[in-house]
């Protein structure tokens, strides 16, 4: 009978336990960052909420007041931009994946859209000034918008195209099969395949352009004063907190702090409803 | 190699495939059919009759190309691209592999079952009802009335007459591969192709399924692939033997069962290779 080699099994065991010992590690590293600037926000953002915050507008340096423009507008500019990127998105990710699935322009838009999927915010927010605020002559919501749009599309487009490649096949060949041209195949099996994985992607979509700054300062600009005009400067989120927080007021300071409490309970939500529908379902 | 198996076989006349068709007709001919992954020629002058009420096996080893000639009959082929069918291929008359040949209108005619089921994500009423609104203005009574047919047709009414909200993927694996032939029946097709379908069924589910071939065939022509060689021989009237992309044999099943004329086809009934 062959000896175990103790030694060499000993060995492998110690490294085991090094490597082990550094990955924890690493992770409690990592981790401890994220729960600090949870804590502090948490701390910061829940002594300055209150139902003020959401009546009443940005106030002046030295006043009290609230975010309910820059809340508002947020919510506009988000819906704006998710309603302008997520169908272009869903579109060309079903011309990829759908129509297009061996012709050269796909590997093409692929590569590109994954450049635009990491390219910088700011470079997004610059190219929107260029194309729309300059000639414009004034920022606007709708530039916003559109620099938020920007940021959806390549989102959507990867996780769309993404969603349906993992729907098999054999479900289009069966759907084929009963004589089904391939626009009612795809609108109404391989979306309904994919549907929670497509949400999931404009969910993400959302929570990425909730928190940027960048491509607003370029193009909404802000505004201290409640106003829906998309053709004017509007008030975000984002810009709110920038301005508040470099301020050397103490009711802005805190009002940054609740407002970057409020996106980040925002985005929390988005990726955990997020994750929820990803989630594999149960089988019944 | 022993020969033994050589000597018991039965010496008859050279079978050609339009032999034996007595009254049949001939639903499907296949004509000098050549077919092509690419530049890979998968399939080799292929010439085979589908008759009409009858079902034929098509038999194998893996990669013989019998799937390939099923998938050509419908065209399922075309929904790749660099795939071929190069021949004569008439249904009816009909040429299939024409360009003005409507490829929808045609797979209406001709359905499929796969090897795995395959339930669209809809509920089980849905699965039925969505291909028959396809191609037919129904009111909701006689769209109901089509789905519980075509469901009796399939031996599945009463597993699910009672949860036809539910959806088609929380059925068994045989009741899911019973919901895809009630599909394609609800359609009303003329030809029933069966690629391996109880491949993944336990044996329960398969007896339910020849059942069924056997009760299809009065209405539908059925072409089944399998790798059942008891399985062909149980449900299937004429067998089609291939290898290596080329028809061996064809004839009908109680004879390719009892004495075939080629050596391979012996060889591979009796379990000596494939």
């Amino acid at each position: 009978m062959p000896v175990p080699n103790i030694s060499l099994y000993s060995r492998r065991r110690r490294r085991n336990s090094i490597a082990m010992t550094l990955s924890i590690g690493a992770t409690l590293f990592g981790l401890a960052w994220l729960v600090l600037i949870l804590a502090v926000l948490l701390w910061k953002g829940f002594s300055g909420l209150s139902l003020a915050v959401f009546t009443e507008m940005t106030p002046p340096p030295g006043s009290a007041g609230g975010l309910l423009n820059p809340i508002v507008g947020s919510l506009l500019l988000t819906t704006l931009a998710v309603l302008i990127g997520t169908p272009i998105g869903i579109l060309a990710g079903t011309y990829m994946a759908e129509y297009g699935r061996h012709d050269r322009l796909t590997t093409v838009v692929r590569f590109i859209n994954d450049i635009l999927l990491s390219a910088p915010s700011i470079v997004i927010g610059l190219f929107i000034y260029e194309i729309m605020v300059y000639p414009m002559g004034h920022f606007s919501g709708w530039a916003g918008a559109v620099a938020l749009a920007v940021i959806v599309i390549p989102v959507v487009v990867r996780t769309t195209e993404d969603m349906l490649l993992l729907v098999p096949d054999t479900l289009r060949e069966a759907a084929a099969s009963i004589g089904l041209p391939r626009s009612l195949m795809i609108g109404r099996i391989a979306y309904r395949a994919a549907r929670a994985g497509m949400v999931t992607g404009v969910l993400l979509a959302i929570a990425r352009i909730t928190g940027e700054t960048a491509p607003l300062m370029f193009t909404a600009l802000n505004n201290q004063f409640w106003s829906l005009n998309l053709n004017a400067p509007i008030a975000s989120l984002p810009a709110v907190i920038f301005q508040f927080a470099l301020s050397p007021y103490k009711e802005w300071q805190q009002l940054a702090w609740t407002g970057a409490l409020i996106i980040t309970l925002a985005v929390l939500t988005l990726s955990i409803t997020a994750r929820i529908l990803a989630a594999p379902r149960k089988s019944t | 190699m022993s020969n033994a198996a050589a000597n018991v076989r039965v010496p008859i006349a050279t079978h050609t495939a339009a032999v034996d068709a007595g009254e049949m007709t001939e639903k499907i001919s296949i004509r000098n059919l050549d077919f092509y992954y690419g530049d890979n020629r998968a399939l080799k002058n292929i010439n085979v009759s589908l008759y009409r009420n009858r079902v034929t096996a098509f038999i194998g080893p893996s990669g013989c190309g019998k799937s390939t000639l099923l998938r050509i009959l419908n065209r399922m082929y075309d929904l790749y691209p660099g795939q071929r069918a190069v021949g004569d291929v008439k249904f009816d008359g009909e040429d299939i592999l024409g360009p003005s040949q409507d490829i929808n209108l045609l797979r209406a005619r001709i359905g499929m079952v796969f090897q795995k089921p395959t339930p669209f994500p809809m509920t089980i009423y849905e699965n039925i009802a969505f291909g028959v609104r396809l191609y037919d203005q129904l009111s909701k009574s006689e769209l109901d009335g089509r789905v519980e047919h075509a469901l009796r047709r399939a031996a599945l009414w009463d597993e699910v007459k009672d949860k036809l909200g539910a959806s088609g993927l929380s059925l068994s694996g045989g009741q899911q591969q019973r919901l895809c032939i009630a599909r394609t029946v609800a359609v009303r097709p003329e030809v029933i192709l069966l690629d391996e379908p109880c491949s993944a069924l336990d044996p329960i589910s398969t007896a339910k399924i020849e059942e069924l071939i056997d009760e299809l065939k009065n209405d539908y022509t059925l072409v089944i692939v399998t790798h059942n060689m008891q399985q062909a021989a149980r449900v299937s009237d004429f067998t089609a033997f291939m290898y290596l992309g080329e028809l061996i044999e064809f004839g009908e099943t109680s004879r390719m069962f009892t004495s075939p004329n080629d050596q391979r086809t012996q060889d591979y009934i009796t379990g000596r290779f494939g």
